[in-house]
């Protein structure tokens, strides 16, 4: 084992679901030795203030990004499709509940 | 007053000795403030001693309340003599460094989840009441202490004896958490505490299996000191209480 | 997450492709949109963020020492408790401004040695010492009520990990200069003797706290780019005025008296005119050379190295850990 091994905790990014209902958030990152610890951490530094009620934990290098270079061959093409959106629909005057 | 019937200077002073043991370790716990192995742990010895130092609170008022003689949370923290502290001797012993701590959190909060849980079941509702609250707490304590246990016993060789060493040099204090005596055995009778000397074994349970796969020995030793819970108290204990009480004894009758 | 930064489109003299990067990134902050860590950005941008954010989350890891030093002595179990709170706070504070600037390419391992070997610089408000206990109220009512006031422009700031590790930290910090308030006036309506502790604290935080808003303006060095950039939204003496406003009306009201004779209001502009700032102070307290200086290093320094043994055995378990669950999944 080498020397920065042993000494630096790898960096976790930490999610929140801040109540029932609601999707995890990424709220931040912290340091921890393993995975265990990780949610512990993060219950401590973040959920200290009763903030959530489920949390995630994942390795920051495991995570996979697009990269902004690629950002028109990403999302560029949902930006011709307005009628993914539901203000795109006209509904006449009177009908409730849509 | 019948003769069976719990007397609430018995209640008072076993809420002293329940809210010393927390307020002695939370004072203790204190100590680490900006000085813990890394931000992250920093902030969970802070959580714990926040949580200790709540119940501490609560336990003190009640006291207070059940002996009559006006004396809140601050007059019986600050203004007790060494001699009329309650505590057990283990919470009171020095940090000295990262695995005696841990150390003395996995064996005191094992101990505390073992009292507080048959506690929420006590005859006295506001003792019942405090332990329904802190239970939950007292849980993650507990969890916090066996985590690092694991991995200071089991990580190198040098965290290993460390551990090792600090599970040694304290479990002789660990002997009079299961002592009884007559105010115990009184309101035990009264189904309002629960006698300690009934925890012993789950205790042993526990903690036998968690320092075995910590790889941590139990030691065997024939040392049995004692005496907190008469206000007998190990030297350190006085210089600790010193600091935390001269601000406010230096100020007789200010409100802070 | 945010890729190694090597990884990273570095800044390059002058290709034409850099050109139009560049122009993205002058339009984006145009716009008043966000930077986000994988984005192209010039490298004085991630300098000069790297050095502010790093310094920033120093201060709040060098800040939690002057205050921790009467946790054991607080005079009543609630101001304990508030006060371990605090601190507690200033830790999480620490570790989520290190996460921002981890964003940059930097590590906190990193961070923390340039701190410790004095090659990063934290606030020089944290090498005055506190003497008695009305400091903890002085430093709650004025230098969190200076740091807010830093603060807050900074949740607009250009850059999006730090002006949303700012949000977090500003909505967790007001309490913080609530309770110093709340502390000082207690003190100063109590006995004779508590009354002259509260005022001699803010004789001695007064100056320092307004020195925390950085060098006047045409001596702050770093003022124009940063606010081109938008990290920064107002100049040091605009919000150190604004800093004076605030604080006259309250002193009144804590009765407690501000030690500086020439503070007076200019009718027209309705401001407080302030006297003089000790600047050679300032510049002697960053340079090393302040009361607590060597002592608030010392401490970290043991801190860290005293903690050292700690964290390799964590690393150690978790890494024997992931082998044995290696070996089972063989």
């Amino acid at each position: 084992m080498t020397s920065t091994e042993l000494r630096d905790w790898p960096l976790w990014e930490v999610f929140v679901r801040a109540r029932r209902g609601l999707s995890h958030q990424h709220v931040g990152s912290l340091h921890a030795p393993d995975a265990e610890m990780a949610l512990r951490n993060a219950r401590d530094v973040y959920t200290r203030r009763q903030e959530g009620v489920s949390i995630w934990v994942v390795p920051t290098a495991q995570i996979a990004t697009s990269s902004p270079d690629e950002k028109d061959a990403f999302f560029e093409p949902a930006g011709d499709k307005p009628y993914r959106h539901p203000t795109f629909f006209h509904v006449p005057e009177g009908v409730q509940h849509l | 007053m019948s003769a069976t019937a719990t007397s609430t200077s018995d209640v008072a002073l076993y809420a002293l000795r329940l809210g010393d043991d927390a307020l002695i370790l939370a004072q203790r716990l204190g100590e680490w403030s900006s000085m813990a192995p890394e931000l992250e742990e920093d902030i969970a010895l802070t959580n714990i001693a926040l949580d200790l130092l709540g119940q501490a609170r609560f336990l003190l008022t009640l006291a207070g309340e059940l002996e009559g003689s006006g004396r809140d949370e601050d007059e019986l923290a600050f203004g007790r003599g060494e001699r009329e502290f309650y505590n057990c001797l283990l919470v009171e012993q020095p940090n000295v460094d990262f695995a005696h701590t841990i150390a003395r959190q996995l064996l005191f909060s094992t101990y505390q989840l073992a009292l507080y849980e048959p506690l929420t079941g006590s005859a006295d509702s506001g003792l019942a009441g405090i332990a329904a609250k802190a239970v939950k707490e007292v849980a993650y304590h507990r969890d916090h202490a066996v985590k690092w246990s694991l991995r200071l016993g089991d990580g190198t060789a040098a965290s290993h004896s460390r551990m090792q060493d600090a599970i040694e040099r304290l479990w002789p204090y660990t002997h009079e958490l299961f002592e009884s005596d007559e105010l115990v055995e009184r309101l035990a009778v009264g189904g309002v505490a629960v006698n300690p000397a009934g925890l012993c074994d789950s205790w042993g349970q526990f903690i036998g299996a968690t320092l075995g796969e910590a790889t941590v020995t139990v030691p065997e030793t024939s040392w049995r000191p004692s005496g907190g819970r008469r206000g007998e108290h190990t030297e350190a204990f006085g210089h600790m209480l010193a600091e935390m009480q001269w601000l406010h004894r230096s100020h007789p009758g200010a409100s802070w | 997450m945010y890729g190694l930064p090597e990884e990273r489109n570095r800044s390059q003299p002058a290709e034409p492709e850099d050109t139009a990067l560049r122009d993205s990134f002058e339009a984006t902050i145009a716009a008043d949109e966000r930077i986000e860590p994988r984005d192209w950005m010039p490298d004085e941008y991630r300098t000069t963020l790297v050095r502010q954010i790093a310094q920033h989350a120093h201060s709040e890891i060098i800040g939690m020492q002057p205050e921790g030093n009467w946790i054991t002595r607080a005079p009543s179990l609630q101001r304990k408790a508030i006060l371990m709170a605090k601190v507690q706070d200033e830790a999480g504070h620490g570790m989520y401004l290190y996460s921002a600037a981890e964003t940059l390419g930097v590590s906190r391992d990193q961070l923390v040695e340039l701190l410790l070997a004095g090659k990063q610089k934290y606030s020089s408000i944290f090498n005055y010492p506190t003497l008695s206990w009305a400091d903890m109220g002085a430093i709650g009512w004025l230098v969190d009520g200076a740091a807010i006031m830093n603060q807050i422009p900074l949740t607009r700031c250009s850059y999006g990990p730090y002006a949303r590790a700012m949000v977090r930290v500003c909505k967790e910090e007001s309490f913080h200069q609530r309770q110093g308030f709340e502390i000082l006036h207690t003190l100063s309506h109590g006995t004779g003797a508590q009354h002259e502790m509260a005022q001699d604290a803010v004789n001695r935080w007064w100056w320092p706290s307004l020195m925390m808003f950085g060098p006047p303006d045409d001596e702050s060095p770093h003022t124009a780019q940063s606010m081109a950039w938008k990290i920064k939204r107002f100049t040091n003496d605009e919000l150190r005025q604004r800093f004076v406003d605030i604080c006259v009306p309250q002193a009144a009201v804590l009765e407690l008296t501000l030690p500086d004779p020439d503070l007076r209001l200019d009718e027209p502009t309705g401001n407080y005119r302030y006297g003089e700032i000790d600047w050679e102070e300032f510049k002697r307290v960053l340079k090393g050379d302040g009361p607590c200086n060597r002592q608030r290093l010392e401490h970290r320094t043991r801190a860290h190295e005293e903690g050292r043994w700690v964290r390799e055995a964590a690393a150690a378990y978790a890494a024997k850990r992931a082998r044995a669950e290696e070996r089972l999944a063989a």
